[in-house]
């Protein structure tokens, strides 16, 4: 059984169809990559598969429960437990130290554990760093705090949607360091990005065109 | 670490590190909470402050003469006050009332201790000076109006012994022979808006020497300071076969009807006031809400459940609710004092019980006033306002 398995989803707000009946499998430690022109439904897609939002035809089913029906009040505990985002504009706490953002994500989770943060920030490159504020940050070391947020709980699932996007060179290559080797520490990840560097390091890059799947590309292992 | 540590922790850095928004809450709270701590402090000191002040409405006992053919000496007088507790006399002033003529209108005079008129009789508003020695009178406004007299003014004022017993016998020559005369001038116009403006007031010895005797003394007026049940009693104690004491009753009743009036009013402004900051919260908490709309999306993307967001939010509410009360009952009994010393002149007890009442009021008016704000908080749609822009 897939982790994920979409199954026919649409997504319609009124005459748009955002999503037009796609499906897609993910296994257990897929790296996948999605890409598309703006306006394709990329974020729509990550949204559904993140339990922030439900399809309005079709089916999500996610680590064996189909989750396109739940109340809002389950999807909030499904995203609690099984999903870790990490966002474009790394939507830190500004009033929390980077620590504190991390332990945020623990505290709706389970219980904060400050040592473990710690951990997750030194995964990151950032212990130095523990005590700044987000305005204190570079944008680089703020998505990376948003990763460390995204990871603390070991969730089944990272989703990122275009987290290269406000980065420059050097820390988007920092930040698909960090990928491989959440990769390789056996995550799931899918990328949603425009930038041709982050999908290839991806396993699969598909490509939304217009709320359809236009291709998959397999990625060889470089 | 506990969930409620970090509970604390998001939420007091919350207040401490966004200042600014958190501090116009803040105030709101606080002045409101000082204006309830600093009224109601007032109010309960108020019947003391009130007992001493409306003695200054005029003196609260009278000594009458006892029977019409017995005159009333001094020494009487004294007799009946040595009755009353020295540290709760403020004062006495005996009056003698004798018809005299001025420019041959017929006058009430009144001799008096004016020293005395200042503690018994302080709402006196006298345009001009207290009279300072024999040669002068002071000048109910009424009087002053009828002989169009001003201050600095001179007058004839002529006594007629016996006036009243006058026979028929007697001539007009006889009858001026037995007129004194004295010129005293007007120190100073006495305006009360009452009875007293129809007198002119000497001291006691210059009537007694227009007259050439010491007539009875017709009234004494008392100031004391004690309550309802302690001049009931000084009632009992000061009656002899000479003095019959009575109560001023306007004084007793007015003041009974002017604690009711300003627990009223009290009790109004506290409401007005706690309205205006209820409203002011809500409008910051609303404000607070929108500006961190973000912020809950990300809660809620991060899988808080809205009873965590309302938690938190009435979190920071609440502990604003409690810091502000607490402010509120330190600067409510430095307001409470300020009007105390510049009102009532007298210093007013700090009242501990006060404190945790303010702080539970502030933040009762404080939860109240983030319900709505709150509420709304739980509507954010993290898919919505997390979209990259
Ligand atoms: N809440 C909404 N209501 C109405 N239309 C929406 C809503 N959300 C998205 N859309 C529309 O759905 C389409 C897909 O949007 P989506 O955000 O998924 O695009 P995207 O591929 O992420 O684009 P970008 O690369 O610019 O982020 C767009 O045409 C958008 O206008
Ligand atoms: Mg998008």
């Amino acid at each position: 059984m897939s982790l994920l398995e979409v199954k026919n989803i649409s997504k319609i707000y009124g005459s748009l169809k955002a999503l037009d009946n796609v499906s897609l499998k993910v296994e257990k430690g897929d790296w996948l990559a999605i890409m598309g022109p703006s306006g394709s439904g990329k974020s729509t897609m990550m949204n559904i598969i993140g339990a922030m939002d439900k399809p309005t035809l079709g089916q999500v089913i996610l680590d064996g429960k189909d989750i396109s029906k739940e109340s809002s009040k389950s999807l909030t505990q499904i995203r609690r437990d099984k999903i870790g985002l990490i966002f474009q504009q790394f939507h830190l706490v500004n009033y929390l130290t980077a620590l504190e953002n991390v332990m945020v994500a623990q505290y709706y989770h389970s219980i904060p554990d400050e040592k473990e943060a710690m951990e997750a920030l030194e995964r990151v490159g950032l212990a130095d760093r523990a005590k700044h504020l987000p305005a204190q940050l570079s944008g680089g070391e703020q998505q990376r705090v948003c990763i460390a947020r995204a990871l603390i709980n070991y969730p089944e699932i990272i989703l990122a949607d275009e987290p290269t996007g406000n980065l420059d060179e050097a820390n988007e290559n920092m930040v698909i360091d960090i990928f491989r080797q959440l990769h390789k520490d056996g995550s799931t990840l899918i990328v949603v990005t425009h930038d041709p560097e982050v999908a290839e390091v991806a396993q699969k890059t598909i490509v939304l065109e217009h709320g359809k799947v236009a291709r998959e590309v397999i990625n060889n292992e470089k | 670490m506990k969930k409620q540590k970090m509970f604390l922790r998001m939420i007091t850095a919350s207040l401490f590190r966004r200042r600014s928004r958190m501090l116009v809450a803040l105030l709101a709270i606080a002045i409101g909470a000082t204006i309830l701590s600093g009224l109601v402090t007032i109010y309960y000191d108020v019947p003391r402050q009130m007992g001493a002040q409306m003695r200054n409405y005029g003196a609260n006992m009278l000594f009458l003469p006892a029977s019409n053919d017995d005159p009333v000496t001094m020494e009487d007088i004294k007799e009946g006050i040595s009755k009353i507790k020295k540290d709760e006399l403020i004062g006495f002033t005996p009056y003698r009332y004798e018809t005299v003529r001025i420019n041959e209108q017929p006058i009430m005079l009144a001799g008096t201790d004016i020293e005395a008129t200042k503690l018994t009789s302080p709402y006196w508003h006298i345009e001009g000076e207290y009279p300072t020695d024999s040669t002068q009178m002071l000048m109910g406004k009424e009087i002053a109006q009828i002989l169009d007299a001003k201050t600095g003014d001179s007058f004839t004022v002529t006594y007629s012994k016996e006036v009243t017993d006058l026979s028929k016998e007697q001539t007009d020559e006889q009858a001026k022979n037995a007129d004194s005369t004295l010129s005293l001038s007007v120190s100073g116009i006495l305006e009360t808006g009452g009875n007293e403006e129809k007198y002119i007031y000497t001291d006691m010895s210059v009537l007694n020497e227009l007259t050439g005797e010491l007539g009875g003394i017709d009234l004494a007026e008392l100031s004391v300071n004690t309550s309802a049940e302690g001049l009931k009693d000084y009632l009992s104690k000061t009656a002899s076969d000479k003095i019959a004491p009575k109560l001023v009753k306007k004084v007793a009743s007015s003041e009974a009807s002017v604690l009711t009036k300003l627990q009223a009013l009290v009790f109004l402004v506290t409401s007005v006031v706690l309205a205006l900051t209820m409203v002011c919260v809500a409008t910051t908490m609303t404000a607070v809400v929108t500006e961190r709309r973000k912020e809950i999306g990300l809660r809620k993307a991060l899988g808080a459940p809205n009873s965590s967001i309302i938690l938190e939010f009435m979190g920071e509410g609440l502990l604003l609710g409690g810091f502000g009360g607490l402010l509120g009952s330190a600067m409510g009994y430095a307001f409470a004092r300020y009007v105390s010393m510049n009102v009532f002149n007298s210093s007013i007890d700090f009242k501990i019980l006060l404190v945790p009442v303010t702080m539970a009021v502030s933040v009762l008016v404080t939860a109240l006033a983030c319900i709505l704000p709150v509420r709304s908080a739980t509507d954010v749609d993290p898919a919505i306002v997390l979209k990259g822009e």
